[in-house]
């Protein structure tokens, strides 16, 4: 996923001509979010896994200009997708070398949207194609949706609300795939089995969903270089 | 009957083979420990196997707690074999020593002597989990420290919080004690049938080889007659660490998946004791001691 | 005399084994009873079923005027019973073993009534020691004062001499004595060895195959009129020839077994040792039977170990 994400900040770096609507709607995008500097956001964590059962986690989240993100839960034990977190709005719009391709349009959430794709210009790039579902009115990304080469694809959800103004999200659902569930059994050392067939096939094809919902965020107070380590 | 009670506690922890069991869970505890101390990185990511291609669990999963539930999920499986070597000799090696017939001439009856006896190794099978939930569970605490427990179960994966893991432990000990006096029941049963210790040790041992191959294997002869076998439902403690969700499928702190298998379970083991006390009483009123 | 023990018909089989075949006999108040018979000719069973650890197939057992099956827990308080020898608890010392033996009999224990039981049995400087490295003789008097620590009033002894030296078996004849003269207890003695029981007991009872033989008083079954007198020499045929034409020949049995054997009253038993001598017979040894030894060797066909 880092990996991903790296190529798509590379990448995303050029613009072109001709999706200059499309252009102009980012362009208005960044420049509402390069007002925040850094923040540091306390959240909810919520992982949602088929198969897994997890509680509510505390995090705090820290981002610090251009691209640096980082999710630390103080105690307890967090699940993420393979590679982490390690994204935000900012940190898409801050990649490069990409085509931009106006979409249409689109209606995310009852809220219609402007549908813009992000062609990555280098043939050996992980990521396929981004689509992001923008609010032009609000100028804020409603979604974002990546597809690449080996992981599949992922989605991040944006909910806005407190901090729209900079295009801070009050919730954000990560979503992504994730492979059947397979224990051999020496493993577990657990003898019986006697979940219904249905009541497993609840557990398959699915997709996993990593859940944010901040409670607060401070805003360019500063973050020191080290939390990024 | 009291006193009788008292004598055989007396004579269970003055004798060195009682001090076997409590000397074989410290060696063995230790090993895990310093196993996963050394190692806890590879037997987690083993653990967690096909799981690490899609996620990433991170946290100190190799915690005091996680290495517990291991302890257990390993330990639970050889510990009867130290109930067994004190609770299959109650009776037979009373009859070795030639003293059955010296106790059974005393001004008590059988079926003092039986519950007297049976009492006096519950004592020593439950002092003996004390000393594993002391080692396993604090010590381990100790070395490792606390965080959220992360376990994978056949279909599923559960995490619970560090806060809502205690009370889990002290289920699951109660449970465990209630398994192990079982196998102290069936051990204690054969027990009259003998001369010598090693005939109830071994026959003990191969009934819960035996049954746990049964209640192991998902073949669907073996699937009929699992809910039968006490050996399906020893194993029931590990359901105080699976927890419900709600719609969201988020876990509801403080509860249990099963609760209904735990207590079903739970009844099946104290029916096991209740009957195969009940039976060595019977028996033993009815036997001539020849030994 | 009151009845200390009284049995009537009592049967025992296992499987088609009749172990105990309607045996009836009476023990009173103060007896020292003989129970005599080969290896495997009943007494064990039933001195167990007395115990109530064999449970009879028929038969009344009452043991102090009470049936022992409704009044058991009452009558067992009173018997102190060693049952062949018992090895005891090997990891525990002989303090321990008689502590815990004591309190199972009711005895209010004190240190002081423990180490006193041992001095009696000659076990007070090992008392600490654990039972582990004790011989046999050793085990046997422990066991001996686990019998006696609650001070019963009968005590029953099966095969107490068994394994012993002959210090051993000297000593615990000397106990019985003690027991039934000192003590005043009445005392049950088995043994397969004629005698062991003949020197101690005041009555006395022969089973064989579980069936009662006889059963009576030592004078009753002992008259010294009748003593038998075996003599081993060096060449016992020509012993033989020497005594058939002496004044003993009156006295003479037929030789059996290359043994020469005289019934005869037990006064003469100097002066024929004194002719032995005179006829220059060497003499290995000189024994002397009593007839119930020979009844004893009838009814169990002589299968049995002689012993001094």
């Amino acid at each position: 996923m880092k990996k991903i994400i790296t190529a798509c900040l590379l990448l995303l770096n050029i613009s072109f001509a001709n999706a200059q609507n499309a252009d102009a709607l980012i362009k208005k995008v960044k420049a509402k979010l390069e007002q925040v500097n850094d923040y540091v956001a306390e959240a909810k964590m919520k992982t949602d896994v088929a198969f897994i059962k997890a509680p509510i986690g505390k995090v705090k989240v820290y981002y610090k200009k251009p691209n640096r993100l980082k999710i630390v839960k103080d105690k307890g034990i967090s699940i993420l997708p393979k590679g982490g977190i390690s994204m935000n709005t900012s940190s898409i719009l801050g990649m490069a070398n990409c085509t931009t391709i106006d979409a249409g349009e689109a209606v995310v959430s009852g809220i219609k949207t402007k549908v813009i794709k992000l062609l990555p210009t280098d043939d050996n790039s992980e990521i396929i194609i981004t689509t992001l579902y923008i609010d032009e009115a609000n100028s804020l990304i409603k979604k974002s949706a990546t597809t690449t080469r080996e992981n599949g694809s992922f989605e991040m959800e944006m909910f806005y609300n407190t901090y729209a103004n900079l295009g801070l999200p009050d919730k954000m659902i990560f979503s992504f795939n994730v492979k059947d569930y397979k224990m051999p059994k020496g493993v577990t050392l657990d003898f019986d089995d006697d979940m219904k067939p249905e009541e497993k096939a609840k557990l398959k094809h699915k997709k996993g969903k990593v859940e944010f919902t901040y409670t607060s965020y401070t805003i360019n107070k500063g973050v020191a270089d080290s939390m990024f380590k | 009957m009291y006193t009788l009670f008292k004598v055989e506690l007396y004579k269970i922890f003055k004798r060195p083979r009682t001090y076997i069991a409590f000397a074989a869970m410290t060696a063995l505890i230790t090993i895990i420990q310093l196993g996963l101390k050394v190692d806890g990185k590879e037997y987690i990511e083993f653990v967690l196997g096909d799981l690490s291609n899609t996620l990433q669990v991170d946290g100190k999963l190799c915690n005091g707690y996680f290495v517990c539930f291991c302890i257990l999920n390993l330990l639970l499986i050889h510990v009867p074999l130290l109930i067994a070597l004190i609770a299959a000799d109650m009776i037979s090696g009373e009859a070795n020593m030639g003293t059955l017939r010296l106790l059974l001439s005393k001004p008590i009856t059988r079926t003092q002597f039986v519950v007297a006896k049976f009492l006096a190794a519950t004592v020593y099978t439950l002092l003996l989990l004390v000393w594993i939930a002391f080692l396993a569970l604090f010590v381990s605490i100790f070395i490792f420290g606390t965080d959220d427990i992360f376990l994978v179960k056949n279909n599923y994966a559960v995490q619970i919080a560090s806060n809502d893991i205690m009370w889990r432990y002290l289920g699951a000990f109660f449970f465990a004690a209630l398994a192990m006096v079982t196998v102290a029941a069936v051990a204690f049963f054969l027990s009259q049938f003998a001369e010598n210790s090693i005939g109830p040790i071994v026959a003990t041992m191969s009934i819960i080889i035996v049954f746990t191959i049964f209640s192991t294997m998902s073949i669907p002869l073996f699937n009929k007659i699992k809910p039968f076998m006490f050996t399906t439902h020893m194993v029931a403690w590990k359901e105080f660490f699976d927890v419900r969700v709600n719609a969201d499928n988020e876990s509801i702190a403080g509860s249990i998946q099963r609760p209904d298998k735990i207590i079903n379970s739970a009844l099946i083991l104290i029916a096991h004791i209740v009957g195969l006390v009940s039976l060595s009483a019977y028996f033993l009123k009815k036997k001539d001691i020849l030994s | 005399m009151p009845e200390i023990i009284n049995v009537e018909g009592l049967c025992k089989t296992f499987g088609k084994l009749q172990a105990v075949n309607n045996l009836s006999f009476t023990v009173n108040e103060g007896d020292v009873y003989g129970f005599l018979g080969q290896n495997g000719a009943g007494k064990s069973t039933t001195i167990r079923m007395l115990l109530t650890l064999i449970a009879p197939t028929s038969g009344k057992v009452e043991l102090f005027g009470k049936s022992l099956l409704t009044h058991r827990k009452e009558i067992l308080a009173q018997i102190g019973a060693m049952i062949e020898r018992p090895d005891l608890y090997k990891y525990l010392s002989a303090y321990d073993n008689l502590k815990i033996f004591a309190k199972l009999s009711g005895c209010k224990v004190s240190e002081q009534l423990l180490m006193n039981q041992l001095e009696v049995v000659g076990l007070a400087d090992r008392a600490k020691d654990k039972v582990k490295g004790f011989s046999q003789g050793m085990k046997q008097r422990l066991g001996i004062a686990i019998a006696l620590i609650h001070n019963p009033a009968l005590v029953i002894l099966d095969e107490p001499t068994n394994g012993l030296d002959p210090q051993g078996i000297a000593d615990i004849r000397k106990l019985i004595i003690n027991l039934s003269k000192e003590q005043k207890k009445t005392v049950m003695v088995s043994s397969h060895l004629l005698n062991e029981i003949e020197q101690v007991a005041t009555r006395i009872l022969i089973i064989d195959k579980g069936k009662k033989i006889i059963e009576g008083t030592k004078q009753e079954l002992l008259d010294p009129n009748q003593t038998v007198v075996e003599i081993e020499s060096s060449n016992n045929g020509n012993t033989y020839q020497l005594l058939s034409n002496s004044s003993w020949a009156s006295h003479l049995q037929p030789i059996t077994n290359n043994i020469v054997s005289l019934t005869l009253n037990k006064n003469q038993i100097p002066s024929l040792h004194r002719n032995l001598v005179e006829m220059n017979i060497d003499i290995y040894s000189l024994q002397q039977r009593h007839s119930l030894e020979d009844y004893f060797l009838k009814v169990t066909k002589g299968n049995y170990v002689h012993t001094v």
